[in-house]
């Protein structure tokens, strides 16, 4: 071959060859396998990554006996990363249109989910054939996955804040374990107790970063029987004397009493981190919090106990609670999405299996005997079979967690345009844990005008 | 040496028509002849076209729609008027340009006078500029985090604040502080990326001819004179593509925030255009609002590009 031939040949394959790359990066539809033979495949996300050993194995054994039990079924198992739904992550496969046939989203996430068009409407399916704990799923649950009527995914769990303390620092601070603070001003001599053990150690830690900041917000704002917008969504209602309060209850502490460390700025993982290292003594978080700790961040369960949310001069008047659960893509034929419901009732909604596989869980490192998934509707019956396998199979303490079981506070949801008015309210709260002369009243104002101008804007 | 033409090839002289060929138009023949230069070029351009043009067109198109409900419809300007009223818009625009200023006149001058000094170095000059090179070969992520976690510390235990400490001056909060929060990413932005300024400053300098510098020197120059006569003329083509580079670059601003600030920082002071780009786009369902946010920036720069063209071709 002469060498323009070669050259020719060489431009000939590297077009060719750019034309195959491209065409590899297409997607393909699955529907030609997806009932190929009699036999249903559908995947599912949120499958536990490599490094969540036990959980991945826990996995593989519930799609291995679902299958068994379920010949025609095929799971095609999808993980996208320790948490399931990093929202940056989660959009970008919402837009990109890569959401597995059966995929895991907040409760938060319904309106960008309908949004995208990507979700199926599945009233028609869920039932007590498809789902035989359907009937004990806690009806307010099903509700927040509700739109027009129509339901778009199942719930999985659900969960509330309280305030989450490390016994071990209670102890060195001489506070009572089994007494946490029940309302701020405790919260704020306890903190001040804490952080006089010195060595870096934050008595009271919290957010104010990366849209966590107006989250905590919200729940502190609960805590005080406050709202972040009018009852109609089209006002900000937080700069108030409720707001007042959150924000001076944090300024007197990070100020008045230097209780809550010099690192600000904290975000989700950052707190976790510090918390794991026992450099936290108080936080407010769900109680899955103490599973993060110690499954990412090499903490101790035996450390962490739980009480209920604070409240200004007694118990909180409401507390913010979420939850996640799986919504099923458009287009799946009705034998994919009774089986994508066959499968989230064997793993996530029956009592003994999947995620209430208690008797499996107990010898892992993994929590049993949390509050925790508060899924199932109060004197249901699947609700009794979960507490009494929790019961008999609890590898942490339940006292622990008992105060913050004893007592329940109104769970209240998250406000229509969540992470936008988080983003804002992140600056009240950098605000006043990173400037001692910040004016409370000018970042109330700030920010009210700011979520009013967003919701202007969104119509 | 000899010059042959291989047949078959673009020099080939041209071959009289067979007749029994009917006669190629002009533009098949131009093809033809340059067959491999295009199919070379179709590489080049559909790489261009999927990976920049596509996207970029696809996000002028978004950021005239609105998709609701998985419909999306045409809203004319819509997404801009909504971007704009966006509490963060203005705030967005004024902390970039800080960003932007700061760093033109510390990242852009600094590396230009390490170049300089490193020039005037007799010895040992390959291991200065691995040194100097070597924060470029960290991945700025890790090179961030290094800042974050070990320099602006705000507590005493942070190396900058241990410094400023052992020097008997006032300790800084570092990110936590409104005010420091550009300086600071400034600093850290310059240390990232200045290596390769640097080195290609020092190509620059390296092609002035010594007897410039001898005929300054002769004439009574001092170092001063001998930058401003005859340094900064001989490499004024490489320090306005650079100034134009240095200002595109940092009017994307992205990274710093993210790491250094988590996001927009103490009481907003951090959040950059892009920055917002990335919440409306992955944190407040609104990828629309994104793109026209996207498409105002692209105007921005595109103006300035244009504008730069303008001057330095004026200048030339």
């Amino acid at each position: 071959m002469s060498v323009p031939q070669y050259r020719k040949a060489a431009a000939l394959a590297l077009v060719a060859g750019l034309g195959l790359s491209l065409t590899a990066c297409s997607t393909k539809s699955d529907d030609d396998d997806a009932n190929a033979g009699g036999k249903v495949t559908i995947t599912v996300d949120c499958q536990p990554v490599g490094a969540q050993k036990e959980l991945l194995q826990n996995w593989n054994a519930d799609v291995v006996e679902f299958q068994k039990q379920n010949p025609d079924i095929t799971i095609k198992s999808v993980s996208v990363g320790e948490q399931c739904n990093n929202p940056p992550d989660f959009t970008a496969r919402l837009s990109g249109g890569t959401m597995t046939d059966v995929f895991y989203g907040y409760m938060t996430d319904l309106q960008q989910v309908l949004d995208s068009g990507q979700a199926m409407d599945i009233s028609g399916y869920a039932n007590k054939d498809s789902i035989p704990t359907w009937d004990s799923v806690d009806p307010a649950l099903k509700e927040v996955f509700t739109d027009n009527g129509k339901l778009y995914a199942v719930p999985v769990k659900n969960y509330s804040m309280g305030l989450v303390y490390n016994k071990v620092l209670f102890q060195q601070a001489g506070l009572d374990v089994n007494n946490p603070p029940k309302t701020w001003p405790e919260v704020r001599e306890a903190a001040k107790k804490i952080s006089a053990l010195g060595n870096g150690i934050a008595g009271y830690a919290e957010y104010s970063a990366g849209n966590t900041g107006g989250w905590h917000f919200t729940s502190l704002l609960y805590s005080q029987g406050g709202q972040v917008l009018t009852p109609d969504g089209k006002k900000a209602d937080f700069n108030n004397p409720m707001g007042k309060q959150v924000l001076q209850n944090l300024k007197d502490m990070r100020y008045g009493d230097n209780s809550m460390g010099s690192r600000q700025l904290l975000q989700w993982g950052d707190l976790l981190t510090n918390a794991a290292a026992g450099k936290v003594g108080m936080f407010i978080g769900a109680p899955d919090t103490t599973q993060a700790i110690v499954s990412q961040f090499q903490g101790k369960f035996q450390d962490w106990a739980m009480g209920p949310l604070p409240g200004q001069d007694g118990p909180a008047k409401g507390t913010l609670g979420g939850g996640e659960g799986y919504f099923f893509k458009k287009g799946l034929t009705p034998e994919q999405v009774k089986a994508g419901l066959k499968w989230v009732a064997y793993q996530k909604l029956t009592p003994g299996k999947g995620q209430f596989d208690y008797v499996r869980a107990k010898p892992q490192n993994y929590p049993v005997g949390l509050p925790q998934p508060l899924l199932f509707a109060n004197g249901s019956e699947a609700q009794k079979q979960e507490l009494e396998l929790r019961k008999a199979n609890a590898n942490v303490d339940t006292a622990n967690f008992a105060l913050f079981e004893a007592n329940p506070i109104p769970i209240k949801g998250e406000p229509r345009n969540a992470q936008a008015i988080y983003a804002v309210l992140d600056a009240a709260m950098s605000g006043v844990l990173t400037n001692p002369n910040s004016n409370i009243d000018a970042l109330l104002k700030t920010a009210e005008d700011k979520v009013n101008q967003l919701l202007a804007a969104e119509g | 040496m000899a010059i042959t033409t291989a047949p078959g090839s673009v020099r080939e002289a041209p071959r009289p028509a067979s007749p029994a060929r009917p006669a190629r138009t002009g533009l098949g023949r131009k093809v033809r002849d340059n067959l491999t230069g295009h199919a070379f070029l179709i590489g080049a351009v559909l790489c261009f076209a999927v990976f920049s043009w596509y996207p970029m067109i696809r996000g002028i198109v978004m950021s005239f729609q609105r998709t609701r409900r998985g419909v999306t419809s045409w809203v004319g300007w819509d997404n801009y008027i909504r971007i704009v009223n966006d509490p963060s818009f203005w705030t967005a625009w004024k902390n970039t340009f800080y960003f932007t200023v700061l760093a033109l006149v510390v990242g852009y001058v600094v590396p230009f006078f390490v170049a300089i000094l490193l020039n005037e170095f007799r010895h040992a000059r390959g291991y200065l500029r691995i040194l100097v090179y070597l924060p470029v070969m960290l991945p700025p992520a890790s090179a961030l985090f290094l800042f974050k976690f070990y320099a602006y510390d705000p507590s005493e235990a942070g190396l900058f604040n241990a410094i400023l400490k052992a020097l008997h001056l006032p300790t800084s909060q570092w990110m936590q502080s409104p005010e420091m929060t550009m300086p600071a990413m400034v600093l850290a932005s310059t240390w990232m990326n200045m290596g390769s300024a640097v080195l290609i400053y020092l190509a620059a300098l390296q092609n002035i001819p010594g007897e410039l510098y001898e005929a300054a020197e002769l004439d009574g120059a001092g170092i001063w004179r001998r930058i401003v006569n005859v340094t900064i003329p001989q490499t004024r083509l490489i320090l306005l593509l650079l100034a134009m580079l240095q200002i595109v670059a940092t009017m994307q601003l992205f990274i710093e925030p993210l790491i250094l600030a988590n996001g927009a920082g103490a009481e907003d002071s951090a959040t950059s255009v892009a920055y917002l780009i990335y919440q409306h786009g992955f944190f407040q369902n609104d990828l629309n609002g994104a793109a026209a946010l996207g498409v105002i920036m692209l105007v921005v720069l595109a103006g300035f590009s244009a504008a730069y063209a303008r001057l330095t071709a004026k200048q030339d």
